[in-house]
């Protein structure tokens, strides 16, 4: 299967930390749709995107995003906005299993710290993504990345849209 | 054959066999720990379409993230929370009383942190009873949920980092000092999905409760799980509070294989900060000192206990505090030691506010939130860009001593000065 998205980069930087991406004074927020409006809304110059972002955009990220808390509004609040996947070069690890438990693509795509850094990737860059391979092309100037594919058990979960589907769909294994 | 880390042992211990890092196991927890989220967690539990919780006594539900409720939505998590728990029979559940405090306080204080054991919890704090010698994971809530059900979780086993401290921290140096120089080493992704184990006679030498701020800092470095080799002093303290009786002492073996390894002599660490937005952006005191402050704060799960009020007091003693210093321990029962030994009074003469057992402002939800270009010297584990209020304040975070010391003089400050 072959599913090539295409959709404009927002580029950030290494280290983005979960009340950038999701504030912690709307953490008593619970309902996921309402989320998306209070995306990085303390990202200096990316004030913009709770506006801005088209569903089909991307998150292009360096290394360690979504470091700090656990809080799944940090998932939901971009899934729900319609971002398609997340491209960042290393993930946390609690922010990585939130969003394979529900569903979500991360790539972890060698270089990209350095390619943004580099300005070889910028923010409203065109991208073409397939999620199946891991293949990333911009659009805009020619640059291409890999993303690596999810393992086994990953995938499962992910393709059967999440871990709570995935149970629901393993229904012997809930006691 | 080469030995086994901490990590291996823990979760082998936990599947029945041997395990090597980078296997994939899946296994029962035996406590899973969640806080004022446990509302919503709840509700995408009664999505998988299960009635009871596998073990309703191995859930342990502690209130402390906004408590008491600052607003209707917050009251509204807390009252999901008491319903369920009422609901599944689930019997350890810590509502907002004297009973109560910080859940990563609370839960080993209760017994439920025991060597050998494995722990989740849905906070990324999670990580702090490794100084139980407990294998401790932060997880999602989503995560929790499935958890709840089904009983059973899935860790890639860890890759392990060892940290070595030999010697002994000078006078008006803490723990917490030492954390953030290795923060700084290690950066905050060096130890992502690993284990880090904290080795060496210098940890030894460190009370349980700086144990705790060592292990709870884990997680800031990216680490699935921090931990410290349990002693006499952590079976001393568990001893009489243990509420489960399935655990086991578990340590590293001396040959064990590590990714990646630092060492330190505590003798040579001097009080530092981490310098705003980013945890690892670390600075001897002597870099930073005379940085104006407008807020002091000490508490959290990272340094909310009896040793670092004392400490701070032990400073604030017959001197008075310049700014705001805002004072919270970590657990009701430290509120009580420290009302009853004269370290509140102590504080409240210094001229800090003493506020109730909670996160409080750590995650700017209340009790201390900070106006544009106001800078706070914060005992917490985290200075990310606007965290405890207005997106362009600023937080240094350092030792319960150099917060006091800071809060004196207005300005952040070398608690050696004081002695």
């Amino acid at each position: 299967m072959s599913d090539v998205l295409k959709g404009r980069a927002w580029v950030f930087s290494d280290d983005v930390d979960t009340d950038l991406i999701y504030h912690n004074k709307y953490l008593a927020e619970t309902d996921p749709k309402k989320m998306p409006q209070y995306s990085f809304e303390y990202y200096p110059g990316k004030e913009n995107f709770a506006r801005e972002v088209k569903p089909g955009d991307f998150i292009v990220a360096g290394k360690n995003f979504g470091c700090g808390s656990s809080r799944e509004h940090a998932v939901y609040c971009l899934k729900e906005a319609g971002v398609p996947a997340i491209l960042a070069e290393t993930c946390s690890r609690i922010y990585y299993r939130n969003a394979i438990n529900n569903g979500y693509p991360v790539l972890f795509v060698k270089g990209l710290s350095e390619a943004i850094k580099a300005g070889k990737i910028g923010d409203g860059d065109d991208l073409e993504v397939d999620i199946s391979t891991g293949s990333i092309k911009d659009a805009t100037n020619g640059a291409t990345f890999h993303g690596d594919a999810v393992s086994d058990l990953e995938r499962d979960i992910m393709s059967a849209g999440g871990l709570i589907p995935y149970l629901k769909s393993r229904k012997k294994d809930v006691r | 054959m080469m030995g086994r880390t901490f990590a291996e042992k823990a979760l082998g211990r936990a599947v029945g066999h041997p395990v090597n890092a980078n296997e994939v196991v899946t296994v029962e927890p035996d406590f899973c720990m969640s806080h004022d989220n446990t509302g919503p967690i709840s509700r995408t539990f009664k999505k998988i379409g299960v009635k009871k919780v596998w073990k309703p006594e191995r859930l342990v539900v502690i209130l402390d993230h906004g408590v008491p409720a600052p607003s209707s939505d917050h009251a509204v998590n807390h009252k999901e929370a008491r319903e369920f728990m009422q609901n599944q029979g689930a019997p350890h559940f810590y509502d907002v009383s004297s009973s109560g405090g910080v859940c990563h306080q609370k839960f080993p204080e209760e017994g439920f942190a025991l060597p050998g054991q494995i722990v989740i919890g849905s906070d990324s704090h999670t990580c702090t009873y490794g100084a139980f010698g407990t294998f401790a994971t932060g997880i999602g809530r989503t995560e929790m949920a499935a958890a709840w059900a089904t009983g059973n979780i899935w860790f890639k086993v860890p890759e392990s980092m060892k940290v070595t401290a030999k010697g002994r921290l000078g006078k008006g140096v803490s723990a917490k000092d030492f954390i953030l120089k290795v923060m700084g080493d290690v950066k905050s992704d060096g130890a992502d999905y690993m284990s880090v184990e904290f080795h060496g006679d210098g940890i030894e030498s460190m009370s349980v409760a700086s144990r705790m701020t060592l292990c709870n800092l884990g997680i800031e470095m990216g680490a699935k799980n921090a931990v410290c080799k349990p002693d006499q002093k952590v079976l001393d303290f568990i001893r009489g509070r243990e509420k489960s009786s399935g655990w086991e002492v578990l340590w590293a073996d001396p040959d064990a294989d590590y990714v990646k390894e630092y060492s330190y002599d505590l003798g040579e660490i001097t009080p530092g900060v981490a310098k705003p937005h980013t945890v690892d952006n670390y600075a001897p005191i002597a870099e930073v000192a005379g940085t104006a402050i407008n807020q002091a704060f000490i508490g959290t799960c990272t340094n909310g206990r009896l040793e670092d009020l004392r400490a701070a007091a032990e400073i604030l003693k017959g001197r008075k505090v310049a700014v705001r210093t805002i004072i919270i321990p970590a657990s009701w029962n430290i509120y009580r030691e420290a009302m009853h030994d004269g370290t509140l009074d102590a504080l409240l003469d210094a001229g800090c506010i003493v506020c109730n057992a909670g996160c409080g402002p750590c995650l700017g939800a209340h009790m201390g939130t900070l106006a544009p270009g106001e800078v706070c010297v914060s005992t917490a584990n985290r200075n990310f860009k606007g965290r405890m209020g207005d997106k362009e304040s600023f937080i240094y975070l350092a030792s319960p001593r150099t917060v006091a010391m800071s809060a004196v003089t207005g300005k952040i400050s070398d608690p050696r000065e004081a002695f």
